[in-house]
């Protein structure tokens, strides 16, 4: 379990101020410019040695993102992107960093628009945030006031600013290239890689975009040296995480605690375990919708990182634990999260924008109860032909969940399918 | 419907909302001289709300006309995006979250004191234009579940009676 001193969010749960001197009193915006003096080069290589891997989803090293930026800056700026979209269903760890910890994201765009020889940074928060933009907002401009940004920012020398923007409530705008093509003022529809944003990024510059909380985490790392955070959490799943436990728990929190913590822990210690105790649990959720859930008997013994997740065939994601006990109507639950699909699709490639629908609509005849048990290996030969043939991951993001239900669940579902077919008889 | 959306009228200044220079100026100063259309999100969500709640044609129009772009280039960002409304909605925009964390913990009774207190259903207004209810899809504040969203504010780890309550107390201020 976590120690208190080696939580990065102190004030996670915004019982402190969320204002520049409550952010100052906690270690925020202290001595930033010894940061900014380590040079461009070595901020980046302690990131990577930090073992930072980034917090939307993917877990790509954050350094080895920051290393793709060109190392020379030629008539092209280069623009930090931060990706505050979030919108993954189960997952509301950034907007409390926002809500509460505004200063801890802003310090971090300073330290990683610096690193990577950026001027000028775009905060992209989800629309629907608007409360949370306006404190964000009010954070900003209590820095340009204190001068820690601007034309000289923290005394480092170093012009640097940040702009908020407001989305407008698509999700697809948290897949990095629908983000800067909604920046850019056209519709969120997910650019073609190579080339990569790195290269060809917003307006055609080099460009990062980060998870908000990736970047909020880079101060903390650098003052407290990269090996503080090496040695939390395990190897190649290193330091603390926030974790974001909803659904049928007793008490629904988000929680900082270290990678690799065991799953039952996490829900026994932090949200006050299952509702009915931890044998009514019927599945998990890990990390986000797009993950493929987790039965009970896997939940018994798993560890929340990536690498331990990817083992048993799903993902830690955002970190966006959903539990269900065993009165949920599992068919019904991931039936939901594929409306979500099909609602959220932006409809550019067509296995995506028709199969989301198709795969929806499918899952709804199982759900109640009409189909046939043929229909299940229809429905997940559709998932196969979406999964990897469309630009971004939305289209695999539809998949995963009705695979990994079928995976687990499928002998149950056979059960009820035919027994409605023999009471209909 | 969509055939007067795309409908081109002459702008009648009479009739659009009034708008600070300066802050549109502001806006726009964030990008690029050169690259004004990326404040098309913001001077939308602006009109919006001076117009309350929902985007008419001529105001989409005059924010094609402030930054320089077509009007069907901005018709298609207003459509494309959920939070922009292309028809009236109600003074209170009332959005239920339906998405799975949300529904694992009784978004349902939320739609249901909606349905038995407003009698509305999904998409609709109510006659008097005051309430508009709209289902949407996860509102990023999980732990926080079931969500009913009212206009701008989020109101969190609702039940049933709690959102009756809530829904008198708008109710009493008409």
């Amino acid at each position: 379990m976590l120690k208190e001193k080696d939580k990065i969010f102190t004030n996670i749960y915004g019982f402190k101020e969320n204002n520049i001197s409550g952010a100052i009193k906690r270690g925020d915006w202290n001595n930033t410019k010894k940061i900014i003096s380590l040079g461009h080069e070595t901020i980046i290589e302690k990131i990577k040695s930090s073992g930072l891997r980034g917090r939307g989803g993917a877990g790509f090293s954050t350094g080895l993102k920051w290393s793709f930026m060109p190392k020379i800056v030629t008539d092209r700026p280069h623009y930090l992107v931060v990706n505050a979209d979030e919108s993954e269903p189960g997952t509301c760890k950034d907007r409390d960093i926002i809500r509460n910890e505004p200063h801890k994201l802003l310090e971090g765009c300073l330290i990683a628009g610096f690193a990577m020889q950026a001027h000028s940074c775009y905060i992209y928060i989800r629309g629907e945030f608007a409360n949370e933009a306006k404190i964000l907002q009010r954070a900003i401009d209590e820095a340009y006031d204190k001068n820690l940004l601007g034309n000289n920012a923290a005394k480092t020398g170093w012009k640097f600013n940040i702009y908020l923007h407001r989305g407008a409530g698509a999700y697809i705008c948290g897949e990095e290239t629908a983000l800067l093509e909604s920046l850019e003022g056209k519709k969120g529809q997910p650019r073609l890689k190579p080339p990569f944003p790195a290269g060809v990024g917003l307006y055609g510059c080099p460009t990062t975009v980060n998870n908000v909380e990736s970047i909020a985490v880079v101060p903390t790392i650098l003052r407290r040296g990269e090996n503080w955070f090496n040695s939390l959490g395990k190897q190649n799943n290193t330091g603390t995480k926030l974790f974001c436990i909803s659904g049928h728990v007793n008490n629904p929190c988000n929680v900082e605690e270290v990678m690799g913590i065991s799953l039952r822990e996490l829900i026994d210690k932090h949200a006050g375990g299952v509702k009915g105790g931890w044998n009514n649990l019927k599945a998990v959720i890990p990390g986000g919708s797009s993950t493929p859930l987790l039965p009970k008997a896997i939940c018994d013994n798993i560890e929340m990182d990536f690498d331990s997740l990817k083992a048993v065939g799903t993902g830690l994601g955002t970190a966006g634990v959903i539990v269900m006990d065993q009165t949920t109507d599992i068919v019904e639950s991931i039936t939901r999260l594929s409306h979500f699909y099909k609602h959220e699709s932006c409809g550019q490639c067509t296995p995506c924008r028709e199969g989301t629908g198709w795969m929806w609509r499918m899952m709804k005849k199982i759900s109640s109860g009409q189909a046939k048990i043929k229909d299940i290996d229809h429905l997940l030969e559709l998932t196969k032909q979406v999964e990897g043939h469309t630009i971004c991951a939305l289209g695999d993001a539809a998949a995963w969940p009705i695979q990994g239900l079928f995976k687990h669940f499928r002998k149950d579902i056979e059960i009820k399918l035919s027994k409605n077919k023999i009471a209909a008889e | 419907m969509t055939k007067n959306l795309l409908k081109k009228k002459p702008l009648n200044k009479d009739i659009l909302v009034k708008l600070d220079k300066n802050e549109i100026e502001e806006i726009i100063s964030k990008y690029p001289s050169n690259r004004k259309s990326s404040a098309v999100l913001p001077l939308l969500h602006l009109v919006q709300k001076k117009a309350g709640g929902w985007l008419p044609v001529h105001e989409m129009e005059r924010v094609a006309n402030i930054l320089e772009m077509s009007y069907m280039r901005v018709f298609e960002i207003a459509s494309f995006y959920t939070m922009f409304n292309i028809q009236p909605v109600g003074k209170y925009l009332l959005q239920v979250c339906k998405t799975t964390p949300c529904w694992l913990r009784g978004a349902d009774d939320i739609q249901k004191c909606i349905k038995d207190n407003l009698d509305l259903d999904n998409g609709k207004t109510s006659k008097d234009g005051i309430f508009t209810l709209m289902e949407v899809e996860c509102l990023g504040a999980c732990v926080n579940a079931p969500i009913l969203q009212i206009n701008d504010d989020y109101y969190e780890d609702l039940d049933y009676k709690s959102t009756k309550d809530l829904l008198d107390k708008l109710k009493k201020k008409h």
